[in-house]
């Protein structure tokens, strides 16, 4: 299947893909890795104008620590945050769950900023940013992740705002990210992430929503003594996820009070 | 408007005016009638149009062909080396690691790239390095088999192993 017609410019820094999205108007898009937004527009789900392409900009291809926080560049393929000695030791369920993304290939070329911009509910990135208060970084402003994520595919970003970074704390305590799908390939049925973090569990839920969702009644039971198996049960307290072709909403939410449980339990081990 | 693309394919210069829109995987077709790369699905999942572009494996259906600007790829074509099949054909030739074919090219340059990565994977690794590639014939057996074979002889052959980590060059 063939996409619409679009213009094309390759940008060689942010601030000339900032004046190009502007100059091209709102029905343009950036192109990083193009792994979601290629396939859409095959189908014709999307048909932007214009694509910036910011694949030349290499400053935003770049993983490294700083006080404390991890920055991950937009542009940063999933294979090098999955291969990356920095996540590993710094935050090592990010580089489980980039390993977790797709296939060999996809991972070649996907990003952490597309996948954070693209925001799909099933997204694996957003889930993290999120439950661990990632901070996302533009050319113009940085957003906390509670803020960024509004709706699905929606984020607050503006028409000529691009990310250039997703800065994230350093947690290296026990983690896990369980991924249930039917292929290895797929997107998450229904994605779990549990970190212990400053003494505390962070859980995060992928796919059950909108958009990524916290799932602090568990955090809070935790917190309070309750064993996994007790506290994940809260794991879907308002919860109220669409179905799909793979499952049915209450099929959703108990997977999510199942595979928090088993992430806890796994973590742990 | 047109954009020029300038790219190494299998060790021969092109130049082409292109439309934006032209997937990389049509480019290579229909352009320069590279012809063993297949199109399999059309959404990404099959792999059957797997190339090396820099040495790194993509489905060249979800890239355009104006983004490999300058880029080095390789594709099935590429890989046999003056009237010799390359260690990793031969394999799949050798444990019938196929039935119809027609995903064969995409699991060849898959193959490829994972030995390139890991010159010596388990089984496990194998599958799972091979996640984004379909067969719908084999059951994924002689695949496997195939590759194991293959790595096995390139350990022993380490000068071709070499021609498939540089992209084929």
């Amino acid at each position: 299947m063939i996409p619409a017609a679009f213009e094309y410019a390759h940008a060689s820094s942010v601030d000339e893909a900032s004046k190009l999205l502007s100059k091209f108007g709102e029905d343009a898009k950036v192109l990083a890795g193009g792994h979601s937004l290629i396939p859409l527009m095959r189908l014709r789900l999307a048909q932007p104008a214009a694509l910036v392409d910011i694949n030349g900009i290499k400053e935003l291809d770049n993983i490294s620590e700083r006080g404390g926080k991890l920055h991950i560049g937009a542009l940063t393929r999933h294979v090098t945050i999955q291969n990356s000695s920095v996540v590993k030791d710094k935050l090592p369920l990010l580089a489980e769950i980039a390993g977790e993304v797709g296939d060999n290939q996809v991972r070649n070329m996907g990003t952490m900023g597309g996948v954070i911009a693209h925001a799909d509910a099933a997204g694996d990135y957003p889930t993290l940013a999120l439950m661990l208060d990632a901070d996302v970084v533009t050319n113009q402003r940085t957003i906390h992740a509670r803020d960024f994520f509004k709706d699905l595919f929606t984020t607050s970003l503006g028409p000529d705002e691009i990310v250039t970074e997703v800065v994230f704390p350093v947690a290296n305590g026990p983690h896990k990210y369980i991924k249930f799908r039917r292929r290895l390939f797929d997107w998450a049925i229904v994605g779990v992430a549990a970190q212990k973090m400053n003494g505390d569990w962070r859980i995060g839920l992928t796919n059950v929503g909108p958009t990524p969702v916290r799932a602090t009644a568990v955090e809070e039971a935790l917190h309070k003594g309750a064993k996994p198996e007790e506290a994940a049960l809260h794991a879907s307290d308002g919860l109220d996820p669409s179905g799909d072709l793979r499952a049915s909403p209450e099929y959703k939410k108990h997977l999510a009070r199942v595979l928090t449980k088993r992430a806890i339990q796994q973590a742990q081990q | 408007m047109k954009h020029k693309v300038s790219t190494t394919v299998n060790g021969r210069r092109h130049e082409h005016e292109v439309e934006p829109r032209l997937l990389l995987v049509h480019y290579l077709r229909d352009n320069l009638g590279l012809t063993g790369t297949h199109i399999g699905c059309d959404t990404s999942q099959c792999g059957a149009c797997t190339i090396h572009v820099d040495g790194k494996a993509v489905k060249s259906c979800t890239m355009f062909a104006v983004q490999a600007e300058g880029k080095s790829l390789t594709t099935i074509e590429g890989l046999a080396k003056d009237g010799e099949l390359h260690p990793i054909q031969q394999a799949f030739w050798d444990e019938h690691g196929l039935q119809c074919g027609y995903c064969t090219p995409g699991f060849i340059m898959a193959s490829a790239y994972l030995l390139s990565q890991n010159p010596n994977p388990t089984e496990d690794e194998i599958r799972r390095g091979l996640e984004g590639n379909l067969c719908r014939c084999t059951g994924y057996v002689n695949i496997v088999k195939a590759v194991q074979s293959a790595a096995k002889t390139m350990s022993t052959a380490p000068a071709k192993k070499a021609t498939v980590a540089a992209g084929g060059n």
